[in-house]
């Protein structure tokens, strides 16, 4: 996913009648019941082991089965599949599968004139084309004329294709989703032997449902081959990544992997203490099955006894993490504190959603930047570390239980709900490579000349990393806690200068961290204008660069995942460009603190509509800054908000 | 998707947790004897003259020592308020945490680290206002950590607000007209919280608290012990009803095994009425009908019976050991499941990172 190559647009015939396609994206959605992810998943799986680079998006609903039919209901699964390295699950689908008019509705506005609509008729029914406003059957006027229609009446085709199972209507009807996924199947040439095994282990203990789910599948496949409804069939070809053993993988398991690996590294016991909320908790769920390599994973009655279990765990030499969203954060923030005032490493793990309060809990949104850097009482520094796709997901985490280990420090993870939930190939590292981390535990008294007084705050001069003494050490027994603390011994102190001073450390000791430098890509250097982005919106940005590029542009970008402290050449980097473009999805979070530390020309792209960027889009606003209309653009955005809402 | 995976899991059998064990039994012994100035730390104390909290610091000082633990095993966590500068003066491992939070702190401490003595102090305020959440948690749960929690019927380090375990109409600087606040019965809530161990002693009281601390510390899981403390600026004399004359007769101090008889001269005892406990004048019962103290008895019914004779007026408040039953802790069954994936589940990482689905490119 990282190398930068440009592709073709054109589609070509291959020798065997298949169209060949560069890439294709392909949008299944219908009633959050109706099994989308599942099938998403499972088409997902047949293009990795394939070989394409892919990309997916899950779009679901907060409500677990919302009214069936509504348009609050729909549940959608998006996968871009190329034979080149892609950075995003693709803007528009090219193929959109609606299993029923809600499903439709709410997806057909994405889909490009001349797009791919395959349509289950079954759910056509009057009451569910009312429930969504449709007046009229859109399959039945010309609503649909501009694209390439297959209406299929699914749910009856799935039910005849299962009858011998012997299984109730309802139940067989439930499969129509892996007919869905056998018509698609048989559409881009992919095998369908490793999803009926997948099938087979996953109703292991129900064979009647199993095999009505293969008997499904094999009649969406055979429907494709012998109607005369689909005229071609494409093909992607796999994709030259850099060469390696490849999964698929999303970003919540990649980053319990990550801190799996990190306590490998450091050897220390992962201890998890969390409270289950979206889009977390399949961090709980991943690492409460890696017990075997010593991980605890403790479900607290609330955020903040998730939090200080962590925190208790970590006294105790462990690594301790703790996984939550944004009102989780806002509940744990007393805590981080504690851990920021008695120097304790800790990952605090923020799949950011939006907000504020519940917000959208299953929609994305980068708006707990300013809340990581300053959401608590008093100076109160921690450091960030932002991952930029399911896979870094992984070396994000490393990255954090680094810091956090080497600096006995909390440390902010802020992944969001694009890449928990998306996933993408990811280059399998060995793990006997990744390197070690070493907790230095103190195991003397610092000052040979105080022989038997531990200073529990005697720091490193490099790191300025304080002493770390685990209970169990003799001769270190000392008291930690959340008064302020005296330089050195860490008694209660609450003498002026002594505040100056560990305010002043206590910030030094963060700003002091050595994260890498900022790479920029600016092919040439002749570029004049930057991109700078952060954590998730690194695939969008990347791709709009690459379009932009191909349309003649010069231009620059760079992707930030230390946010705190930044890379110390950030400040020279920004000093190249005549003006910097920073797209997030918030109201200027980043900017706002750029602008507070350098003097650059910041223009600021903010989008708080719970979806990721499109590259579409912001292709378009990178042209807009091309043409010098940006500004002005940026800056309508919150008059035309107000201006909506003021009706009187 | 809710499985049982066994329904004996009460009897500790099938998460090979031995219920007869000490909470000690992992934590390594002093090679010396110890003294009670071994436990005392170089910081000065500073609680109010009077304050009860330092004849408790004193009586945990000398319990230290007859527990025989190396020092640097023992871990002293504490939330906010006055009892909450409880571990600066003891010469162990201490936390002094944030509000209400201490229980969460020992948790993720003690299961991690079975080689600890973990204790927390905490006050009527920390623990059963802003922490009450944790501290039922916590005795659901069972963690092997002893809790001492200070009630002194007030908030002393904010300066004299009532507390939820302050009486009814009690004046303070937050009530004027008097609290209107029902009180928590502590050791009810505790029960009912499904503790397995319930103590309570007075401050001043040292041979009891002694024998509940002692109790306290070998007990594997939660022990819940409540020290009845004085405020001497804030709420003075709170507790002088079961502190001077009078006192033999409103205090019920209960011993496993023996008649529930108390009053000067044993004039009065505890019976059975109607589905609880009642006290009665030993001369008017029949001697077979007076209650025989079982601490170790399962069902809690009795305990929390015998929770309900105390009430905030404190005409009767029952001391010693309550409670005092074995059930499997969480931290030894956490444990037990990291040990039992390590033996049942191939523990190569590199394998778990290739997953089942993985392709290669050369």
């Amino acid at each position: 996913m990282s190398s930068e190559t440009t592709e073709p647009d054109s589609e070509q015939q291959s020798a065997e009648g298949a169209s060949k396609l560069e890439q294709v994206v392909i949008r299944i959605a219908g009633d959050s019941g109706d099994g989308m992810q599942l099938a998403g998943d499972q088409f997902t799986a047949e293009a990795a082991a394939f070989g394409n680079d892919l990309a997916t998006q899950p779009n679901y609903p907060a409500e677990i089965r919302a009214p069936q039919g509504t348009l609050h209901g729909v549940s959608s699964f998006q996968i871009q599949i190329a034979e080149y390295d892609i950075l995003t699950a693709g803007d528009r689908p090219d193929v959109l599968v609606a299993m029923n008019p809600a499903a439709l509705k709410a997806n057909i506005d994405d889909l490009p004139r001349g797009g791919t609509l395959i349509v289950n008729t079954d759910d056509f029914t009057k009451r569910n084309l009312a429930k969504v406003g449709y007046d009229s059957n859109p399959l039945e006027s010309d609503a649909l004329d501009e694209y390439q229609v297959h209406a299929i009446p699914m749910a009856t085709l799935t039910i005849g294709a299962v009858e011998s199972v012997g299984i109730g209507k309802k139940d067989a009807e439930r499969s129509k989703n892996m007919f869905a996924l056998g018509v698609l199947s048989w559409m881009y040439g992919r095998p369908i032997s490793a999803i009926e095994q997948f099938l087979e282990q996953k109703f292991a203990k129900k064979p009647d449902i199993a095999k009505a789910n293969m008997l499904a599948l094999k009649a969406g496949w055979n429907y494709g081959e012998t109607t005369e409804s689909f005229a071609t069939t494409y093909e992607v070809a796999p994709a030259k990544l850099p060469a390696g053993t490849y999964r698929q993988i999303t970003g919540n398991t990649a980053l319990a992997y990550g801190l799996v690996a990190a306590g490998r590294a450091a050897g220390m016991d992962v201890f998890l203490g969390t409270y289950p909320i979206t889009p977390a908790s399949d961090i709980l769920h991943e690492l409460s099955k890696l017990k075997q390599f010593g991980v605890v994973t403790f479900q607290a009655e609330d955020e903040i006894a998730g939090i200080g279990a962590a925190i208790g765990a970590s006294y105790g030499g462990a690594l301790g993490v703790t996984s939550t969203s944004g009102p989780g954060i806002a509940l744990k923030s007393e805590a981080i504190g504690l851990a920021v005032i008695t120097e304790l490493p800790l990952i605090v793990v923020d799949v950011q959603r939006g907000g504020p309060s519940t917000g959208l809990p299953t929609k994305t949104e980068q708006a707990d930047l300013l809340q990581a850097m300053f959401g608590r009482n008093g100076e109160s520094p921690v450091a960030i570390v932002a991952p930029q796709s399911p896979a870094d997901c992984f070396d994000a985490a490393l990255e954090a239980a680094r810091i956090a280990v080497t600096y006995r420090t909390p440390v902010m993870l802020l992944s969001d709900g694009a890449i928990a939930n998306g996933s993408e190939p990811w280059s399998i590292p060995d793990v006997d490579s990744l390197p070690a981390i070493d907790p230095r535990f103190a195991a003397a008294p610092h000052d040979a000349e105080q022989a038997g007084t531990h200073l529990p705050y005697a720091r490193d001069p490099e790191t300025l990393a304080r002493d770390w003494a685990v209970p169990g050490t003799a001769g270190l027994e000392h008291r930690i806690g959340g008064l302020e603390k005296a330089n050195g011994t860490g008694d209660i102190s609450y003498t002026h200068d002594n505040h100056e001073l560990m305010t002043r450390v206590r910030g030094a000791r963060i700003a002091g961290i050595e994260v890498p430098d900022l790479v920029v890509d600016d092919p040439g250097g002749a570029a004049d204008i930057l991109v700078l982005g952060w954590g998730s919106s690194y695939g969008p940005i990347g791709e709009a660069v690459r379009r932009v590029r191909r349309s003649g542009h010069t231009i620059a970008r760079a992707h930030l995942r230390h946010l705190n402290p930044m890379p110390a050449n950030l400040g020279e980097i920004l000093a190249r460009y005549r003006r910097v473009v920073v797209p997030e999805m918030n109201l200027g979070q980043l900017s706002m603190l750029l602008k507070a530390r350098f003097d650059a020309d910041i223009q600021p792209v903010t989008k708080v509509s719970g979806m990721a960027f499109r590259a579409d889009e912001l292709h378009e606003v990178l042209l807009a800054e091309f043409a010098g209309t940006l500004a002005t653009t940026e800056f309508a955005k919150t008059p035309a908000a107000v201006a909506a809402v003021v009706t009187r | 998707m809710t499985s049982v995976i066994s329904n004996d899991i009460d009897s500790g059998t099938r998460v090979g947790i031995d219920l007869g064990l000490s909470a000690l039994a992992d934590v390594p012994r002093a090679d010396e004897p110890q003294k009670a100035k071994d436990f005392t730390s170089s910081q000065e104390v500073r609680w109010c003259p009077g304050c009860g909290d330092y004849v408790i610091l004193a009586t945990v000082r000398s319990m230290l020592p007859q527990l025989g633990l190396k020092r640097e095993n023992i871990v002293f966590v504490s939330g906010i308020g006055c009892s909450s500068r409880f571990p600066y003066y003891l010469e162990t491992y201490g936390v002094h945490s944030i509000h209400g939070r201490a229980p969460t702190i020992a948790t993720g401490l003690a299961v991690t680290r079975p080689d600890l003595s973990v204790w927390v102090v905490t006050g009527d305020g920390d623990s059963l206002s802003i922490g009450g959440n944790h501290l039922i948690h916590a005795l659901r749960r069972n963690v092997n950590m002893r809790i001492l929690m200070f009630n002194n019927r007030i908030y002393g380090l904010t300066k004299g607000q009532y507390s939820p375990t302050s009486e009814v109409g009690k004046v303070t600087k937050s009530t004027p007209m008097g609290s209107i606040d029902a009180p928590f019965n502590t050791m009810s809530l505790a029960i009912g919280a499904e503790a397995t161990f319930v103590g309570r002693a007075l401050d001043s009281d040292r041979a009891g608290l002694t024998e509940v601390l002692l109790a306290a510390a070998q007990h594997r899981g939660s022990a819940f012990v409540e020290i009845l403390q004085d405020c001497p600026i804030f709420n003075d004399g709170s507790f002088d009803a079961l502190r001077k004359d009078g006192a033999d007769s409103r205090l019920i101090h209960v011993r496993h095994g023996k008649a529930i008889v108390f009053g000067s001269d044993g004039e009065l005892c505890v019976i059975r009425k109607g589905f609880g406990l009642a006290v009665a004048h030993t001369r008017d019962v029949d001697p077979a009908d007076i209650v025989i103290h079982d601490a170790h008895t399962d069902d809690p019914e009795y305990a929390y019976a015998l929770s309900r004779l105390s009430d905030q007026g404190l005409n009767y408040t029952v001391t010693g050991i309550v409670r005092q039953v074995a059930r499997p802790t969480y931290d030894d069954a956490a444990r037990e499941q990291v040990v039992r994936a390590k033996e049942t589940t191939a523990g190569d990482l590199q394998q778990v990172l290739h997953g089942n689905n993985t392709w290669t490119i050369s």
